[in-house]
């Protein structure tokens, strides 16, 4: 080899180093500016807008009914495409607590009614209020609206409520000849289930928590179906209540009489749904979402819904558990008033009842009728549960309510394991609750 | 052709040329030098650049985090020295998790190599053909090829109050009745910890049959004809051989099941009672159940710490190397 080769390789050499050196250079800068703040959208030469719209509700429904919704508000909004981001109920929190810490939520977002207080305390949602006024929108036609500070945050879409699914062929098996009323009658029927042995139990608790909303659903909905609230009327806990300590002692009956089903201290929602598909569980409180599921799964399943059993001398209004899913615009989108046209669509007459329809549940539109015709007719009898009955969920608006289920949870565990009385678990949970509300 | 003449006389080029260049102002004598240094930089500036933005600046922002007062949910926070760590050190909850952690890391790490010594010594038996090896091979890695999301579900299914596994040791009369493996306190810890170990051990498997393949067979020979049995052989030439491989692994499962997060929330959540609470757990809870994202992040600054001790002790076994 030459010297004058060898040269010219080493120069070349030198030469790709800094190249190198400043194409990269230039990619961190050229990624450094315009990144980040700002809209998950995007913009389209010719005005066209995309939206992003992360929710849950796509995978609960039947197969592509929802992108068929879209493609109606599509249709009626040419500039405007929606992207949707489907993701299972149970990380969506998280991802948008991540979402709004870095700027990068989605414009519209799917919300559960137990987060709108710490998002609103976060600064990720948009006020409504100030976007309906705008838009100059008949709120009236709203069934409800989430609010925190008085302002807006949420929009109710669909409600399901939480009644109590009954396996009608183990109750009968059972000797049971109807779904139970009142407490009493539910501990002797699940007292029956159970005695059918096998793997039959009566009732199943999920107490796991990652994921602590059993608090809510099946253990809270026993207090709210008597009548009762775990706050004070101007909203401090209030959990050393008789009514609270009655509810609590109650549970903790049922799990002395063994008739909740094994492995309750880390079970998951989705496993109380399943193990009742399967036949291992009688009686479950469930929402109306996973009717469709249910049917899906198992198609042979004889069951029902029933209003939740009530204390035995109680004869008020029942308060009947419910989740929404809400709809929420993110404040950090630059498509304000085009993610505000796709609330009002979902939130329009037509669109509402579709929706509900669809999915098993209660339109967010006062004016909007589900389509019962074509629906299961357990959606009725359930419809007729809520009419009767009054929508209770004091865990909706409450800061950390997450955590303020979590807590009461593992205080609830060392109950059901003998670790604890029940007085001093409510005088604990209450303690801890305190310092958050 | 005449040979080539080299006339001694006469200075070589090179010589003459710097003999020219040494009167050349020293400025110029350095400017290639010094660009020259900068190409090394050149190729590993994509790396750099990388670990820098995706490594570097997280963890800075992180422990920055961790002396503010509750950032992400407050739009000013404001220092807060050492409070967020005071708050952690002196939660009981976090000193669960470090004693659940440190006997769950423990564990797999131990059961992991010894597993996965085992079975690569079955794997390089001379006992068994190639065919069979190689099917054995596939069959004992499948625990390391499923995501945790599916280990997690798997087990959760198999473990089960009225799954397979209550249902084959109760018929089998080693139970007499079913055991809630995940939801009973007194055995959700070691259950957790054994599914840990079922889906890692693979790891360890084939990183140990390398490490056996590598021993020479010569050393075994010179040991039988000085009439060493197995089991001195084993202990007198296979683990100090393997001792470099068996100490960088298990240094590394220290630090890897240290960061276990999927497969702990997806079974028990941290609970029952929190006897399966880990360090990544207690974190994440802090973080986005609690909304107290300083708290998480003096927690993760911690590891960050204890996990770096575990870091330390790796770099330098691989420097005695």
């Amino acid at each position: 080899m030459t010297g004058g080769s060898a040269r010219v390789q080493s120069r070349l050499r030198r030469l790709l180093g800094v190249a190198t050196a400043a194409m990269v250079a230039v990619a961190a800068v050229g990624c450094g500016t315009g990144s980040g703040e700002g809209s998950a959208g995007a913009s389209e030469p010719g005005g066209a807008v995309t939206l992003e719209f992360a929710q849950w509700w796509a995978p609960e429904l039947p197969e592509g009914s929802f992108q068929e919704l879209m493609t109606q508000f599509e249709s009626q909004n040419p500039n405007i495409k929606v992207e949707l981001l489907s993701g299972p109920y149970a990380s969506t929190k998280q991802q948008l607590v991540s979402g709004a810490a870095s700027k990068t939520l989605p414009d519209v977002v799917g919300l559960d009614g137990a987060w709108v207080n710490d998002f609103a305390k976060q600064g990720a949602l948009t006020d409504l209020s100030a976007l309906m006024a705008e838009a100059k929108y008949d709120e009236s036609q709203l069934a409800s609206q989430i609010k925190v500070d008085d302002k807006t945050y949420m929009i109710p879409v669909v409600n399901f409520v939480y009644p109590l699914f009954v396996n009608e062929d183990l109750l009968s098996k059972a000797g049971v000849k109807a779904a139970p009323n009142n407490r009493s009658e539910f501990l002797d029927a699940a007292k029956k289930i159970s005695a059918l042995g096998g793997n039959v139990k009566g009732w199943a608790l999920p107490l796991d928590t990652a994921v602590p909303n059993g608090i809510q659903n099946d253990v809270m909905s026993w207090l709210w179906a008597s009548g009762g609230s775990m706050l004070t009327p101007d909203g401090k806990p209030n959990l050393t209540s008789p009514p609270v300590k009655s509810t609590v002692e109650y549970v903790k009956s049922l799990n002395d009489a063994d008739v909740i089903a094994p492995g309750s201290l880390t079970m998951k929602e989705q496993d109380k749904v399943e193990k009742f598909t399967v036949e291992q569980v009688g009686m479950m409180i469930d929402s109306l979402a996973h009717i469709n599921l249910i049917k899906k799964n198992s198609p042979d399943l004889n069951f029902t819904v029933a209003p939740i059993p009530a204390e035995d001398s109680y004869t008020g209004k029942r308060g009947l558990p419910y989740a929404s899913w809400g709809i929420g615009i993110a404040d950090s989108t630059e498509h304000k008033a085009e993610a505000f046209k796709l609330v009002e669509f979902l939130m329009s007459q037509e669109a509402n009842a579709q929706l509900s329809t669809l999915a098993n549940g209660f339109p967010g539109n006062k004016t909007a009728e589900p389509d019962f015709s074509k629906s299961d007719p357990l959606f009725k009898t359930a419809f007729d549960i809520y009419k009767e009955g009054v929508p209770a969920n004091e865990f909706v608006g409450l800061p950390k309510s997450e955590e303020l289920m979590r807590t009461f949870d593992e205080q609830l565990q060392l109950v059901l394991t003998g670790k604890q009385s029940v007085d001093e678990a409510l005088s604990k949970t209450q303690e801890s609750w305190a310092s958050v509300i | 052709m005449k040979p080539a003449h080299i006339d001694r006389t006469v200075l070589p080029e090179a010589a003459t040329l710097e003999a020219e260049t040494s009167t050349a102002p020293a400025q110029d004598r350095r400017r290639p030098f010094a660009l020259r240094s900068l190409v090394p930089y050149g190729y590993i500036s994509p790396t750099m650049l990388l670990i820098f933005v995706l490594l570097v600046i997280p963890i800075a922002m992180v422990v920055s985090y961790s002396f503010q007062d509750n950032v992400i949910v407050e739009k000013n926070p404001v220092f807060a020295g050492l409070a967020n760590y005071t708050e952690v050190l002196t939660d009981p909850v976090f000193w669960t998790a470090v004693k659940n952690t440190f006997i769950f890391i423990t564990l797999s790490t131990i059961a992991h190599l010894v597993l996965g010594l085992a079975f690569a010594m079955m794997l390089n038996t001379g006992l068994l053909g190639g065919l069979t090896k190689a099917i054995f091979r596939i069959v004992y890695i499948l625990p390391w090829l499923f995501t945790i999301a599916v280990v997690a579900v798997i087990w959760r299914l198999m473990l089960d109050p009225f799954g397979v596994v209550n249902y084959i040791l109760t018929t089998l009369g080693i139970l007499q009745t079913e055991v809630n493996w995940l939801a009973d306190p007194s055995t959700a810890l070691w259950a957790l910890t054994f599914i840990n170990i079922w889906s890692g051990y693979p790891f360890f498997m084939i990183s140990l049959l390398a490490g056996l393949q590598g021993i020479s067979a010569d050393l075994y020979e010179a040991a039988a004809v000085d009439g060493a049995n197995p089991i001195q052989q084993f202990f007198n030439i296979t683990i100090p051989q393997l001792k470099p491989v068996l100490i960088s692994m298990a240094v590394l499962d220290l630090i890897w099941t240290s960061q276990q997060f999927a497969l702990i929330w997806l079974t028990t959540g941290g609970g029952p009672l929190n006897v399966t609470e880990m360090l990544s757990t207690y974190t994440y809870k802090q973080a986005f159940s609690s909304y107290e994202f300083a708290t998480a992040s003096a927690s993760a600054v911690i590891i960050l710490l204890i996990t770096m001790i575990l870091a330390f002790f790796y770099v330098r076994q691989l420097r005695e190397r």
